[in-house]
């Protein structure tokens, strides 16, 4: 590991100037007349098909992250790291009939982002921005974690040092900055292909080269054993955790602000129905990825510096050649653009729409508008490379678990809303306020345990709430923004009951029952909304 | 937009016609809900397959139920769209 395997190195330059390339002639792809609309910057014209959609979606949830830290979670604690594969089982058929509601109502009233929705349909400034400064807050260390899976690569190949970083990101910056959300759909295209060579050569070629999956799985359970922590099945008291890790991250997923993105990117209801039941294709390829992680430890195989999430890149070095393993390196870094690229547009359309519009400048211009979150998509990025340099990235990846625990406490208002109002909306920002303190709480309580079962660090360890804590005689474990999920729809349930009795006023509702289940071809949906919009430029786009 | 009066919402029920998404085939998507959730139904190491311990093949499985029973479902509301 001396050194810079320059073969890698050369392979790996060379996909990231084609990607380069293709990100700046993305403005000129399936191009509108004005880019300087922030939904068509934004939103890529609200104009995807399902290919597309399949390729913007799937870059966005299965991020370069999820392709480091998985498998590393796996060759680290055996079963427990494998939820990621029921996590995305449960996700599609659960929101299966939830984004179609989302994806009609914005396309009726000109929404954006989540906070657009509930900013109307609870007549709920505060609530509005709440959401909006959640969405903000859970994105920025995703972001950051997308540069750790940059890192683990980088570190493989023998390049160390924080220039890489800044100027894989700078180029990222710069094509999502004249480009949009072009940049990243055209993008993933390259970076599936990538991703799916990769996976199926590893599959086939390292279990033959090892002896079969028998000895993969043995390989595990003897690591195991002896460690005397993790296995190759869940402990009893692990299960709970398992279960509700799965569901409540399959629920934050579709609150993150860039998954809504992708969503509203959509051309029409039907293309994201087909895409609920193609996109579990890359569950398959994920569940695949996770079982690198044993392969890494029947084929003995060593992180670099002691850096867990090293471990893929690692063993792909050791079984591939080096032109092949430079490829597979390509899948990871490319992989971490896409996400990045997608998630700071979304967090800058928050930043636009519901913080900037809603407080700063009431009267901006659509020009003004699409400006002010183009800069804002690039302070998110600077922000998040600074994160990485200046902070340690295991702060990153604490902040990216808070992230999910956080980003579930908008689900009252932005999931539950879609379908009913009956929730008060001074209820809803109670709720949050009290999901919010449990989250914090519980993450707070978690400490983490070295593998003979000592504290290592007293705090933020984890994601696993021991039940024993709130008093019950168990040693049993629950995700904590699951449980502060509860807290929070308790105390909105019965605020709002309280509000209702005394006829505090709720507001009204911007929206019309008929909105949620809107098809394209009715006339009230509009590719481009108002007041981002002139009339003259939404008959021209309609033809 | 942000500042609708209640008018505009009838204006715009108006144009779009009042449709259901209910439909009895989405109580189909409940199985790749509720099956994945069911942690102490596989986590066991038999029946092996390949050289899979169940815990493993049978969550990509789950995968499997989950693209059919979508499909399904999409499809059912396509029919009802059209017809």
């Amino acid at each position: 590991m001396d050194g810079i395997n320059t073969v890698e190195l050369a392979v790996f330059i060379a996909f990231f100037v084609v990607v380069t390339a293709l990100g700046f002639g993305a403005a000129r792809w399936r191009r509108a007349e004005n880019l300087m609309h922030l939904d068509e910057w934004g939103l890529g014209g609200r104009s995807f098909g399902t290919w597309i959609t399949w390729f913007l979606i799937g870059g966005d949830i299965y991020t370069a992250y999820t392709f480091v830290a998985v498998p590393a979670l796996v060759f680290g604690a055996g079963a427990a790291g494998f939820f990621a594969v029921p996590y995305t089982v449960v996700v599609y058929p659960l929101i299966f009939l939830v984004v179609i509601r989302l994806w009609s109502v914005s396309h009726v009233r000109g929404f954006v982002t989540p906070a657009d929705f509930v900013r109307s349909r609870f007549d709920s400034p505060t609530m509005a921005l709440l959401v909006a400064i959640t969405g903000i807050v859970a994105t920025m260390p995703y972001i950051a974690l997308q540069l750790v899976g940059i890192e683990a690569v980088l570190k493989t190949m023998g390049v160390t040092g924080e220039l890489p970083i800044i100027v894989a990101f700078l180029i990222l910056a710069v094509y999502t900055y004249s480009s949009g959300l072009r940049a990243p759909a055209l993008i993933a295209f390259v970076k599936d292909t990538l991703i799916y060579l990769t996976i199926i050569v590893a599959v086939i070629v390292i279990p033959t080269k090892l002896g079969g999956w028998d000895v993969v799985f043995g390989a595990a359970e003897e690591k195991f054993d002896l460690a005397g922590s993790g296995g190759l099945l869940l402990p009893g008291t692990g299960q709970l955790q398992y279960a509700t890790l799965a569901l409540g991250s399959a629920l934050a997923l579709f609150l993150y602000p860039h998954s809504i993105t992708g969503a509203l990117a959509a051309k029409s209801r039907g293309t994201l129905q087909k895409n609920m039941s193609l996109l579990p294709v890359y569950s398959l390829a994920l569940g695949f990825i996770a079982l690198l992680g044993f392969m890494a430890i029947a084929a003995g195989t060593t992180p670099v510096d002691g850096d867990g999430n090293t471990i893929v890149p690692a063993l792909f070095q050791q079984m591939f050649p080096s032109w092949f393993a430079g490829i597979a390196f390509a899948a990871v870094g490319i992989g971490a653009l896409v996400p990045a690229a997608i998630m700071s547009i979304a967090a800058a359309n928050l930043f636009t729409r519901n913080i900037y519009k809603e407080y700063l400048k009431k009267d901006a211009t659509p020009t003004q508008e699409a400006k002010v979150a183009k800069l804002a998509s690039l302070v998110v990025k600077v922000g998040a490379v600074a994160a990485i340099i200046f902070i340690d990235p295991q702060f990153s990846i604490d902040l990216q678990l808070i992230g999910g625990a956080i980003i579930l406490q908008t689900l009252p208002s932005v999931g539950i809303g879609l379908y009913t109002r009956w929730l008060h909306r001074g209820a809803l920002v109670a709720g949050w306020t009290a999901g919010m303190l449990t989250a914090l709480w519980t993450l707070y309580e978690i400490p983490r345990l070295g593998p003979d079962g000592t504290v290592v660090r007293e705090h933020f360890g984890g994601s696993a709430f021991s039940l024993g804590k709130l008093g019950l005689d168990t040693s049993t474990t629950v995700y904590a923004g699951f449980l502060a999920l509860l807290v929070n729809l308790v105390v909105a349930v019965l605020v709002t009951v309280a509000l209702r009795a005394m006829k505090v006023d709720d507001g009204v509702d911007g929206t019309a029952d008929s909105d949620y289940t809107a098809e394209r071809e009715d006339p009230s949906v509009r590719d481009l909304p108002d007041p981002l919009d002139s009339a003259a430029g939404d008959a021209a786009r309609r033809g | 937009m942000d500042e609708q009066p209640p008018a505009a919402s009838r204006r715009a029920a108006d144009v779009a016609p009042r449709r259901s998404d209910k439909n009895p085939w989405n109580w189909l998507l409940l199985l790749p809900i509720v099956l994945p959730l069911l942690v102490p139904l596989y986590n066991r190491r038999d029946p092996e397959l390949f050289g899979w311990p169940f815990f493993y093949w049978a969550q990509l499985a789950f995968v499997v139920v989950g693209v059919l029973t979508t499909t399904l479902v999409h499809r059912a509301h396509q029919r009802r769209k059209q017809g």
